[in-house]
């Protein structure tokens, strides 16, 4: 009993002494995100929206202040993000909140958000229902749909002869949602495919052996992966090591992206139509101009698709603070009406509509080059086309 | 018929690691009695070191070389760890050393990513087993094949140790009967070194042989530690040959899963283990727990009494001040104590079993987030109103409890703690797979309080009435006649027995009371964050509350709610900073070292010694 009163009492000091210091100069900005469990991705994420905040701030701020980002680690658990964003708010004095990659985390923090009326900008969770189907007034969302994404490559996969399909995804939300999208609009632009095996390894826990055999039995003409991180890595080489890839289409969601490219190496798949960020292969415009920035802000590191999002978050607010004139909730979610923002991408407008950011997506075919796995034939692509129509998603979206 | 084959055969492949992994926690437990959780934070380190050396060392022999060695060093890392850690702590009460390696799994994975930083790294393959062999028109790696072929040879030098060899007698002896192999002059603690030895070592082999195949990350440790566990309990504890054919076993079921039934390979692996545990309770090969049986290790727990007025005018004060925090302290302050009151709630019902029914429960997170998803799925299925749903949270929990609690409380000791382990993994397992109704890993959001709760404040009032309420109903009935009862039954089941005291029903009623209280938490929890996902429910919420109760002082009343209180606080305190979770693991293992008897328990010890409170009135 004794440590709870000496811990409470150090707290309520803290608190009050907290409070009164908190320093009226900057504008701040609280960022939860997971950076101890999968730092991998949280890390170039962070470094994304420092080097958008020295941009910002060596250009004289944001309304004449200097725009700060309060970075917090909740270990990858919603109840503890939850907990960090109530703190981040009411006392270190953050005036909106954004980050978090997992959707069960940012789908929490959204939820918390809608009630407690804090505006919250999911900046990399992959969950479609932050905006759709349990989206709220004061959530909105940057990065490219997973429906979007998978709908590009269901695009591609129509354009080819291949009828029966295997989908290997991992055993959760995100998963289910990229291979229902792929399935939805597969099937409509090409009624007569089959899905003839899905498989679902739990996630980060996949059995690749197994996983390999089951599609191989199956005999699928093309395959569409949405698994990531080492789940790809093992399913790659299980499957490269039997043959599955031989001779046969995959699609691969996410697959391009250094994250999860890089680390395979020269292993990386050849020929897999994939989404990702290829970087390396900017010549020119501000997409080049980000890489330089971020190769000279960190020697050494190349950019990742989280340093891209992190980056586009911090311009985000910069601008949804500037459009606002103040940081008064109110005006902000005002001024978040189809905001327009100048990114390495291109100029984004967080939509209206359903408050998702029209952040489109890299696609192209996955290669092997100087031992590093890369895409080429890549073009960049508008998610427009692709959204479900205006009315679907009014249907999905409760009522504010 | 080739594929069943080849599907055979990469099921046998993947219980290699797995064996080593499980054989080396088998074997540390059946010697020492500790629970190693840190034992797939060792695996973790094998994969890295494996990873570093295959760097260095080229060729076949390089390869081979590095595994073994990484192997080595792992044993070596062990070494340190029993010395530093652990060895101070063998007097501590049972169990209490879990604690300490708790801490060990967050050193290790803050100085993992210090050292090999954050991406994920692609094992090499073998050199000179790239490609397949056809069997039955099958391609097999050959690597695979390899693997197969080793592993007969692990068990076969596992068994020659312990069976042939006078370090195996040692083992043999110490793992039927430690004290008395003490008693006969073996030294003790340069045998527990040596097994914590050649457990870790195996867990290292395990983290390098699985390279080919995989590769090294940070999620590593946790993603094993699971499956190594319900390895080892099917098996039998302290059995190797069980761990052998338990990894086969479950390695080989997961193929089959993985063809068969794809969208449940999590639960189908829990199912057998309760199955198996049901019928043979101490595993497939493990022997019945003889020792422990009568009354507990250590010293004699002290009678209870209620608190004196001093203690009681001491809760009161607190009480006090806890009810003016929303007038002296700020939003986040009434937040903050939300979560910590919620947590001492269901530290204090799991401190009911554990120390008063002496009862170690291993998955009493099933009753926190059991009563967080009754709550929330009745407010997203069917509109409760939140009073309603809150109150049928401790309700639907305790029915839950009567169900698991009906079969666990047929066993004891650790078989008992593996079997509530295996019941709370399988609705785990339920809850994430089943994705159509509780959202899986998504969970379920938008569940929140009624209006005239919806402040902050109005919500704080709420669960400091609920929390303290529930602490002290929890109290009271500890040292109520059904309270006497069930200390009676922990103490000596037989005694108690004789006395006329229905043991398996005073014992299931408090499981059930237990499971109930967890689900009270479960329920402010719930409609304070306004969300559940299956987290609440996982393996680590259950070892969170377990070393907070043990942190505490186990054999003490109040040692959950000061845990839980210490615990939360310091992580408050700590996230901010870089390297939180090495802070926060050192400072685990110093309060462990320090006080092992808990903080309460060691408090008082200290307390007695300087005087300051005398032995009878000190049984809080």
């Amino acid at each position: 009993m004794k440590k709870l009163i000496t811990t409470v009492a150090a707290l309520a000091t803290a608190l009050v002494a907290g409070s009164a210091a908190m320093a009226a100069d900057s504008i701040k900005i609280g960022d939860i995100n997971h950076f101890k469990r999968l730092a991998a991705f949280a890390e170039p994420y962070r470094q994304g929206i420092e080097l958008a905040a020295k941009q910002i701030n060596d250009a004289g701020g944001v309304l004449g202040r200097p725009l700060e980002f309060i970075h917090r680690d909740d270990d990858g658990k919603p109840g503890d993000a939850v907990k960090i964003a109530e703190e981040l708010m009411t006392r270190d004095g953050a005036v909106m909140l954004t980050g978090s990659i997992l959707s069960n985390v940012g789908l929490a923090i959204s939820s918390f958000a809608g009630q407690k009326g804090y505006i919250y900008l999911a900046a990399e969770p992959l969950a479609d229902d932050l905006v759709w189907g349990s989206g709220n007034k004061y959530t909105f969302r940057l990065r490219a749909s997973t429906y979007v994404q998978a709908a590009m490559l269901a695009e591609e996969a129509a354009k080819t002869d291949a009828v029966t399909y295997a989908t290997i995804a991992p055993n959760y939300a995100y998963g289910k949602a990229a291979v229902e999208a792929f399935k939805k609009n597969l099937k409509a632009l090409k009624p007569d495919v089959k899905f003839v095996t899905e498989q679902w390894p739990a996630l980060f826990k996949i059995d690749a052996g197994a996983e390999v055999q089951a599609i191989e039995a199956a005999k699928p003409d093309a395959i569409y992966n949405v698994t990531f991180g080492t789940d790809l890595q093992k399913f790659v080489r299980e499957g490269t090591t039997r043959g599955l890839f031989e001779g046969r289409k995959v699609y691969g969601l996410l697959t391009g992206e250094p994250e999860y490219l890089e680390p395979l190496g020269a292993e990386a798949p050849e020929g897999w139509y994939v989404t990702g960020y290829p970087w390396y292969a900017f010549t020119d415009g501000p997409a080049k101009q980000f890489v330089d920035d971020y190769e000279a802000a960190y020697p050494g590191e190349t950019p990742k698709i989280g340093s891209l999002v992190g980056y586009m978050t911090a311009k985000s607010i910069a601008a949804l603070i500037t459009k606002a004139g103040s940081t008064d909730t109110d005006a902000m979610l005002e001024a978040f009406k189809d905001l327009k923002v100048a990114t390495p991408m291109g100029e984004i407008t967080y939509r209206s509509l359903d408050h998702q950011s029209t952040m489109g997506a890299y696609v192209g075919t996955t290669a092997v080059k100087d031992g590093k796995g890369v895409m080429v034939d890549w073009s960049y692509k508008d998610p427009a086309p692709y959204m479900p129509s205006d009315d679907e998603i009014r249907e999905m979206r409760p009522a504010d | 018929m080739g594929l069943f084959v080849a599907q055979l055969l990469t099921g046998l492949a993947n219980a290699a690691a797995l064996f080593l992994v499980a054989s080396g926690l088998s074997l540390i437990f059946g010697v020492t009695r500790i629970v190693n959780f840190a034992h797939g934070s060792l695996y973790m380190l094998g994969a890295y070191v494996g990873i570093t050396l295959m760097g260095v060392l080229p060729g076949v022999v390089g390869f081979w070389a590095s595994i073994v060695l990484a192997g080595v060093a792992v044993g070596l890392i062990g070494v340190v760890i029993e010395i530093c850690v652990l060895r101070p702590v063998y007097r501590a009460p049972e169990l209490f050393q879990l604690v300490a390696t708790f801490g060990v799994i967050l050193v290790i994975q803050d100085l993992t990513l210090m050292v090999w930083g954050g991406e994920d790294m692609l094992g090499p393959r073998a050199p000179g087993l790239k490609s397949v062999v056809r069997i039955l028109g099958e391609p097999v790696p050959q690597y695979d094949l390899a693997l197969i072929g080793i592993t007969p040879f692990i068990l076969l030098g596992l068994w020659w140790l312990i069976t042939k060899t006078r370090v195996g007698i040692l083992v043999r002896a110490a793992t039927q009967d430690r004290e008395m192999v003490g008693a006969l002059g073996v030294n003790q603690s340069w045998l527990f070194t040596g097994v914590f030895f050649l457990g870790s070592a195996l867990a290292g082999l395990g983290g390098a042989i699985q390279l080919p195949k995989g590769g090294a990350d940070l999620l590593m440790d946790f993603s094993i530690i699971a499956e190594v566990f319900v390895v080892v309990v099917i098996g039998g504890m302290g059995s190797i040959p069980g761990a052998f054919i338990a990894a086969v076993l479950i390695s080989v079921l997961n193929v089959f899963g993985v063809a068969y039934v794809p969208q449940s390979t999590l639960v189908l692996m829990y199912i057998v283990m309760a199955v198996v545990l049901m019928i043979r309770p101490w595993g497939l090969l493990g022997r019945e727990e003889k020792a422990g049986e009568h009354g507990q290790v250590g010293e004699p727990q002290r009678p209870i009494r209620p608190a004196g007025w001093i203690g009681r005018s001491f809760v009161l004060a607190v009480v006090a001040i806890l009810a003016l925090v929303p007038i002296l302290g700020s939003t986040f302050a009434q937040v903050l104590i939300t979560d910590i009151l919620i947590f001492c709630l269901f530290a204090t019902s799991l401190q009911f079993i554990l120390s008063t029914g002496g009862l170690v429960s291993f998955g009493h997170a099933v009753f926190f987030g059991g009563g967080a998803y009754v709550s929330a799925l009745l407010v997203t299925y069917f509109n409760t109103p939140m009073e309603l749903a809150f109150a049928l949270a401790p309700l639907g929990a305790g029915i839950l409890a009567i169900g698991i609690g009906w079969f666990c409380i047929r066993l004891s000791g650790v078989y008992f703690a593996m079997l509530t382990l295996a019941f709370s993994q399988l609705v785990w397992s339920l809850v994430f797979q089943w994705g159509e109704v509780t959202g899986g890993d998504d969970g379920l959001v938008s569940i929140w309080p009624s209006k005239w709760l919806s402040g902050t404040t109005a919500y704080y009032y709420f669960t400091l009435a609920m929390g303290i309420g529930g602490i002290l109903v929890l109290r009271h009935i500890m040292h109520s006649p059904f309270g006497y009862a069930l200390r009676a039954t922990r103490d000596s089941a037989r005694q108690a027995e004789a006395t006329g005291i229905n043991v398996k029903q005073i014992q299931w009623m408090a499981f059930t009371l237990a499971g109930a209280f967890a689900g009270l938490a479960g329920g402010l929890f719930v409609f304070s964050k306004g969300s559940i996902f299956p987290d609440e429910l996982s393996i680590s919420t259950s070892f969170d509350a377990l070393i907070v109760v043990f942190l505490g002082g186990v054999k003490t009343l109040s040692g959950g709610v000061v845990g839980a209180a210490f615990m939360e606080g310091a992580k408050d305190w700590l996230t901010r900073l870089e390297y939180w979770r090495l802070v926060l693991g050192l400072v685990i293992i110093a309060v462990v070292i320090i006080a092992p008897d808990g903080i309460v328990g060691s408090l008082r010890k200290l307390g007695e010694r300087l005087g300051i409170v005398r032995e009878e009135e000190s049984m809080q």
